[in-house]
């Protein structure tokens, strides 16, 4: 489901080949949206990528805040995680999860459904209207 | 009790008493986790002795279960950011690496459609308990096919209740033949090279064949890459069943 190397996926086709995670999230990765905004769902012929990355290195990690192009239109977006393998006891998964987010923090879905690991609880300050709309935690 | 005649029962003695010699039996059945066997190399044997002692010492203050890649663990950690400071993660152990302290296990899970995998520090003084909640081998000792795999074969329950051990018995082999997604796979699992045993290759022959160009069938017969490890299993049973003995 939103699997990016998958021919046949609900919001996009892509039938060109495919590369698998490299680094973490950096400009032009394909990401899968995972809350419930309108922006997010609503199929559109290509997926969102990545167009930049708010980090001295071009590298997203858990927690980073990137722009992504949905639609036609810019987005902020929080990393909430990724595909390569990060420190030991933190999760991985197997697709790069972004939530949708304004200039202010605030985001624009009201429910998270897909796990978020308890690293970002760390920044709680930044994210905490985002941690407060996410169901599960890993 | 009167039988069916009317007259007093005949004095029946009791069954006599089944004695499971548990020590004997799990002397009969030896595990030697494989961190402990010492990585094929030109370091001082000293070193490994060491940290064989540490390792012992840890097991010592906190139970480690003997496990296999196959099996569905449970794992609660010590995590100050979560509610409760505690984090219980169950999945299915795909992969165990790493010698020494540094001893790791990867567990995979499903949550609500997403695939998430924690690889674990055995020895990380960070983890509280770990409940071996299924026992159960499987074909290979490395399950990173699952991720190409139908997610059904990921998916447990988290609150899944374990699964009665039969004790001082073999650990049951799982011979399920996994269904894979349809290609591209992260690795190519049809070649020999991965030598995976538990997938149900739907792949037409002339794919198969194909991927046997890239068989290394002198492999096995390389003398160079031997690693006899039985009798270097033998002396470090007999030192650390002692040790955790005492």
């Amino acid at each position: 489901q939103g699997l990016l190397r998958r021919s046949v996926s609900h919001s996009f086709p892509s039938f060109a080949s495919v590369t698998g995670a490299c680094q973490a999230i950096q400009k032009l990765t394909r990401v899968r949206v995972v809350d419930n905004s309108a922006l997010g769902n609503t199929p559109y012929h290509r997926p969102p990528k990545c167009i930049h990355v708010y980090n001295k290195t071009g590298v997203g990690k858990v927690g980073d805040t990137i722009l992504l192009a949905i639609k036609g239109e810019k987005k902020k977006a929080l990393i909430v995680g990724h595909k390569m393998p990060g420190p030991h006891m933190t999760p991985r998964f197997d697709s790069n999860n972004v939530v949708l987010i304004e200039d202010n923090g605030n985001p624009v879905g009201t429910r998270i459904k897909t796990p978020i690991p308890y690293i970002l609880r760390q920044r709680e300050g930044e994210f905490s209207k985002v941690l407060a709309i996410a169901r599960n935690f890993v | 009790r009167a039988c069916s005649d009317g007259k007093p029962a005949k004095f029946q003695p009791p069954p006599k008493p089944v004695i499971i010699d548990k020590q004997k039996q799990r002397e009969e059945r030896r595990f030697l986790s494989p961190e402990f066997i010492p990585p094929r190399g030109r370091t001082d044997p000293l070193k490994f002795y060491i940290e064989r002692k540490d390792m012992i010492q840890r097991r010592k203050v906190f139970n480690i279960p003997e496990f296999y890649v196959g099996h569905v663990l449970a794992v609660t950690t010590a995590d100050p950011h979560a509610n409760g400071k505690t984090n219980r993660f169950v999945g299915i152990c795909i992969q165990r690496g790493g010698k020494g302290l540094g001893a790791t296990f990867v567990l995979r899970n499903v949550i609500e459609d997403q695939g998430v995998e924690i690889c674990y520090e055995l020895y990380s003084p960070r983890i509280q308990a770990i409940e071996v909640l299924k026992l159960e081998k499987r074909l290979d000792d490395n399950l990173m096919y699952l991720r190409d795999a139908l997610p059904e074969y990921s998916t447990f329950d988290v609150n899944m209740k374990p699964v009665s051990r039969l004790h001082h018995e073999d650990i049951p082999v799982n011979k399920l033949q996994v269904r894979m997604k349809p290609k591209p796979w992260s690795k190519r699992w049809e070649r020999p090279k991965y030598n995976v045993k538990g997938i149900k290759f739907e792949l037409p022959e002339e794919k198969m064949k194909e991927a046997q160009k890239w068989s290394q069938p002198w492999l096995e017969f390389d003398m160079l890459r031997e690693y006899d490890t039985s009798k270097i299993e033998e002396k470090i049973w007999k030192e650390v069943s002692e040790e955790l003995k005492k």
